[in-house]
């Protein structure tokens, strides 16, 4: 591709902003200024749905109704392990307003166990068996209670601990195929390595392998610190729940659906139904929620398909609350051991990690890169293992893998800082490479006063306060297949089109907000058409991507419509386009001052009713730092939390937060604001409150619904104060990421160090309850 | 709504009673779940329980929901949650848990506001219903919505209903709350993506500028 030489902006303003010559695609816009030089970008822009949102008036897939619409709802084992015998479905079919039921079958042999199984085995409890439309949901579940499912039962695990024991019960006796979800256990799925549900070691990611040789750097250590972190499995529960309703005509099956990922929902559910991509076509219009389970199709996409195809009518099939918590995704657990050596002068030596993990039938329970990237260290070695157990399916979780490591590690870092007498946030400026968060070091401790830190438990009175510190880095992943059309209508108007979706990040509005910078108009003049697969395709809403790979396409496009539009403009003024620009709604020659017209005559300068432009990515200025798309620099965060802990009640007060972020080029603060308290909100709840409860008799999760399932509620929630670093790396036309993952790393780990400087004893696991506290000071 | 027909009696306004799974689910449960979980627990009276029985089958029902009287046919086990957004497509009310723990279902039954998943439909035949949908006037936002919207206090915005109900009608009847007050209201309110830092700036300053 031809470049051409282009000077960026790079670094950080008031600390080391400075300029870069980079060569960039010689189609692509002129760098833009830094932010405070820009109109919209950086700025509080209105989210622009959020009139539709506070009326009411936003129509999620949940609140779809078509005409003819059946309802569906699924059948689900209710034992953990088992072979299925038989099902009647005599009764329900009865019912007066069931349409049609349908049962999964066995496509392939299900392994040595169930060779001739008609039915797929049950692993664990939810386990979806089939499905029952009717003309309202009432009638669904009435006829669900009329079905009998006959089991032949078998002998089940649910907790990791158990689950490794050499006699413990197989999950899965042959190779796991299924991909995993995020974590580092990657090359695991043929199963050849490990024994009976352990699966692993994994001991590389995308960052690379083992490096250096650990025995070495442990000799070369004065101080060591070692231990065992444990984090619990928590389930995703976003309030929209996973679902779907299909609308299969003859010549189209339209999947309405709650998803993060339109495109992959359309190529799954042409991929199961045989039908080519053009003939499915997916649409999330506005989405309730998702915090990495949503990607997929699941088993209800196909389900609520078969159903529809079986009666000829619309299927609207969301899961209850229940079914959300036990058979749609988690966080997996962890069981990480964790050894860092250092030297006198506070130099890393070695980290070694092992952990143990489980997704249940899943895989990808992983927590291993942080430890591997966030401190320099030439030494470091580190083992995954994924263990099976009869429990719902792990997902990606919000930074998966990260958020687990880091509650270890963070913890790690301030032990061996303790040990080498050296301030927690001191030390980290010691072994911390990354700029940005040094910048947010020393922002974040002056609005935290972090110089009021006191000895840990030395605090008098019944309640003690604790501060602490814990840091985050995520990488900066880019989803190259990410393409945006901008519409330029004849006599005014500008749409913007991709099948990427808004997951309540604010993707609608980032993406006005670009298109009209570039036009030099007003957010209110350009109408975002998003999340339809009918218009080209954009990225999953996971992994922080879509702010980093949408945006610049956005800004592509919108300036190959502007030269378009330019020229016309050029050629009745009887000059050159290069001489015109568009501000304030208005075209400019820069030339001559007399000639301008407003944006909506240059539109009627048009000769067709309209000019559209479609552009994808292009690589990232400079490139990548893996080809098929992470890209170079660190989406870090350094957060603070001031805790009080009654040590009579041992109950947990999370009192402040403070969360120094960095995401590139910001691009809408507000927004930013509110994707980082709900990193940070979730980090509180992480480490004080959620957990999944199992019975281990039974296999059943013990709290699935919103009561006994803990989460933080307006009373919980500290006071946060956000503050966004901004950080220019010269990487793409817009040189933005996103900060969804990143915002939830920090939390508890800064929480568990808060405690620990409240009372003088270190807490290993989370949630850090009332008991774990009394217990940590010796009082029960 | 296509709810025309039917046996029932859409004139009478009080006696309904409740088959099915909302019996004794009604009005007082919801009284003391409200206690544990959401921001209003206000006292109720039972008014339904005596009376003549209806069902199995669909019953003819008037609602007045923002001001106008609607009739729908409804099952006895219909809950106003359900009423509200499978028979009159009022969606902006949500359902979430659908037990009373999370206030995504808030509305207005005679201006107090109540989890309308646990509210049998029978019991607020006569009353005056207020839904998302009805709490802005004269096509003006409340100055709630407006706050709102000002603050970025809606990320998926599923929550936000529920949530714009409570602030509203914290603010309706006390115009100068204290953050605590804020956060009092909408103790029962779930937002899993974190919205509450923005949605208590949002309300007290909607509350600085309506003084
Ligand atoms: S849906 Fe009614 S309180 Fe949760
Ligand atoms: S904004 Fe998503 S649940 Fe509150």
């Amino acid at each position: 591709m031809d470049t051409r030489k282009e000077k960026l902006p790079y670094g950080i303003p008031g600390h080391n902003l400075s300029e870069i010559e980079r060569d960039i695609p010689v189609n692509e816009p002129p760098a833009w200024p830094v932010n405070k030089d820009l109109n919209l970008i950086g700025k509080r822009v209105k989210r622009i749905d959020a009139l539709d949102k506070v009326t009411g008036k936003a129509k999620y897939t949940s609140d779809l109704k078509l005409p003819g619409m059946l309802y569906a709802k699924m059948l689900r084992s209710t034992v953990p392990h088992a072979v299925i015998s038989s099902i009647d479905i005599s009764k329900a079919k009865q019912l007066k307003g069931v349409h049609a039921i349908h049962l999964i079958q066995n496509e392939e042999k299900d392994g040595e166990e169930n060779e001739n199984g008609k039915y797929p085995m049950v692993k664990y409890v939810g386990q979806p068996i089939g499905g029952i439309a009717a003309e309202s949901l009432a009638i669904a579940k009435d006829a669900l209670a009329l079905i009998t499912v006959k089991y032949e039962e078998k002998p089940f695990v649910i907790d990791l601990g158990s689950a490794m024991l050499k006699d413990a019960p197989i999950v899965f006796k042959q190779p796991i195929k299924q991909q995993e979800d995020g974590g580092d256990v990657g090359e695991t799925h043929d199963g050849s390595k490990g024994e009976g549900n352990v699966r692993g070691p994994s001991t590389s990611s995308f960052f690379g392998g083992p490096r250096g040789d650990l025995e070495v750097g442990f000799q070369d250590a004065d101080v060591i610190v070692e231990n065992t972190y444990r984090t619990q499995v928590h389930t995703h529960m976003p309030l929209e729940t996973h679902g779907v309703v299909v609308d299969w005509r003859p010549d189209m099956m339209t999947v309405y659906a709650s998803t993060q990922n339109t495109a992959a929902v359309r190529n799954e559910m042409a991929s199961i139904f045989g039908l080519p991509k053009s003939k499915v076509r997916v649409i999330c219009e506005f989405m309730g929620g998702g915090f990495g389970a949503k990607h997929s199709a699941g088993s209800f996409g196909p389900m609520a398909a078969n159903l529809a195809k079986k009666t000829g009518r619309p299927v609207w099939l969301m899961l209850d609350r229940q079914e959300e918590h036990i058979a749609e995704g988690n966080r997996p657990n962890s069981v990480q051991f964790l050894k860092i050596g250092a030297k006198k002068d506070g130099t890393l030596t070695a980290i070694q990690q092992r952990s143990h993990g489980t997704a249940g039938v899943g895989l990808g329970a992983g927590v291993g890169r942080i430890a591997q990237i966030l401190y320099a260290c030439p030494n470091f070695a580190t083992e995954q293992y994924d263990v099976l157990t009869n429990a719902g399916p792990g997902a990606a979780w919000r930074a998966p893998g990260n958020v687990q490591g880091a509650f270890g590690l963070e913890q790690a870092i301030d032990e061996l800082a303790e040990k080498l007498d050296v301030d927690p946030l001191a030390y980290r400026d010691i072994i911390d490479k990354s700029e940005v968060r040094k910048v947010e070091r020393e922002r974040g401790a002056k609005l935290f006063d972090w110089s009021r830190r006191k000895a840990p438990g030395s605090g008098e009175g019944v309640i003690k306060k604790g501060l602490g510190v814990g840091q985050s880095t995520w990488p900066r992943f880019v989803t190259l297949d990410s393409s945006v059309e901008v519409k330029v209508h004849r006599g005014g108007g500008v749409e913007i089109r991709s099948s990427v979706q808004d997951i309540g990040t604010g993707t609608k509005t980032v993406l006005a907000q670009v298109v009209a910078e570039e036009l030099g108009l007003e957010v209110e003049q350009v109408t975002v058409n998003i999340g339809d697969t009918f218009f080209p395709v954009g990225p999953g809403s996971g992994g922080s991507v879509v702010t980093g790979s949408i945006t610049p396409p956005a800004r592509n496009a919108a300036f190959e419509a502007k030269k378009e539009l330019l020229k016309l403009v050029a050629k009745k003024w009887e000059t050159d386009s290069s001489n015109l620009s568009m501000k304030n709604g208005e075209v400019f020659n820069d030339k001559d001052a007399s000639q301008k017209m407003s944006f909506k005559e240059a539109t009627g300068l048009m000769r067709t009713s309209q000019i559209s432009k479609v552009e994808s990515r292009s690589d990232d200025y400079g490139g990548f730092q893996q080809p098929w798309g992470l890209a170079y620099g660190d989406l870090g965060s350094v957060q603070f939390a001031e805790v009080s802990v009654n040590t009579d009640t041992g109950f947990v007060k999370v009192d402040r937060i403070v969360a120094a972020h960095s995401c590139g080029r910001p691009l809408n603060i507000g927004q930013l604001e509110s994707q980082i308290n709900g990193g940070v909100i979730q980090g509180v709840s992480y480490a004080l409150y959620e957990n999944r409860v199992m019975d281990n008799s039974t296999g059943h999760m013990m709290n699935a619904n919103v009561d006994q399932y803990k989460t933080p509620f307006s009373m919980e929630i500290p006071q946060i104060d956000t503050l966004i670093v901004e950080e220019y790396n010269a990487r793409s036309s817009t040189d933005a990421y996103g900060i969804g993952e990143p915002a939830n790393i920090a939390t508890a780990a800064a929480i568990a160090n808060a405690v620990y400087n409240a009372i003088g004893v270190r807490i290993y696991e989370i949630p850090i309850t009332p008991a774990s506290i009394l217990t940590a000071l010796n009082k029960v | 709504m296509e709810d025309k027909k039917q046996d029932a009696n859409p004139g009478s306004k009080k006696g309904f009673s409740r088959r099915s799974f909302i019996r004794g689910a009604g009005l007082s449960t919801a009284g003391s779940v409200l206690l544990t979980t959401n921001a209003f627990a206000f006292e109720y009276e039972e008014g339904y329980s005596e009376g003549k029985e209806y069902g199995p089958g669909a019953t003819l029902i008037q609602l007045k929901v923002n001001g106008s009287v609607q009739t729908l046919s409804v099952e006895p086990r219909t809950t106003l949650a359900s009423a509200l957004r499978d028979h009159l497509d009022l969606t902006g009310t949500k359902v979430v848990c659908d037990r009373g723990s999370c206030s995504a279902c808030t509305v207005y039954v005679d201006d107090k506001p109540v989890n309308s998943c646990m509210m049998s439909v029978f019991d607020v035949v006569d009353k005056e219903i207020t839904t998302i949908e009805g709490i802005a006037q004269n096509g003006k936002l409340h100055p709630v919505q407006e706050a709102f919207i000002e603050h970025d206090a809606s990320q998926c915005g599923y929550c936000t209903p529920g949530m714009v109900m409570s602030c509203a009608h914290l603010l309706d009847n006390n115009p100068d709350p204290s953050l605590e007050d804020v956060k009092r209201a909408t103790r029962g309110n779930l937002c899993r993506c974190g919205t509450h830092p923005h949605v208590f700036k949002a309300t007290l300053d909607a509350a600085k500028k309506s003084s």
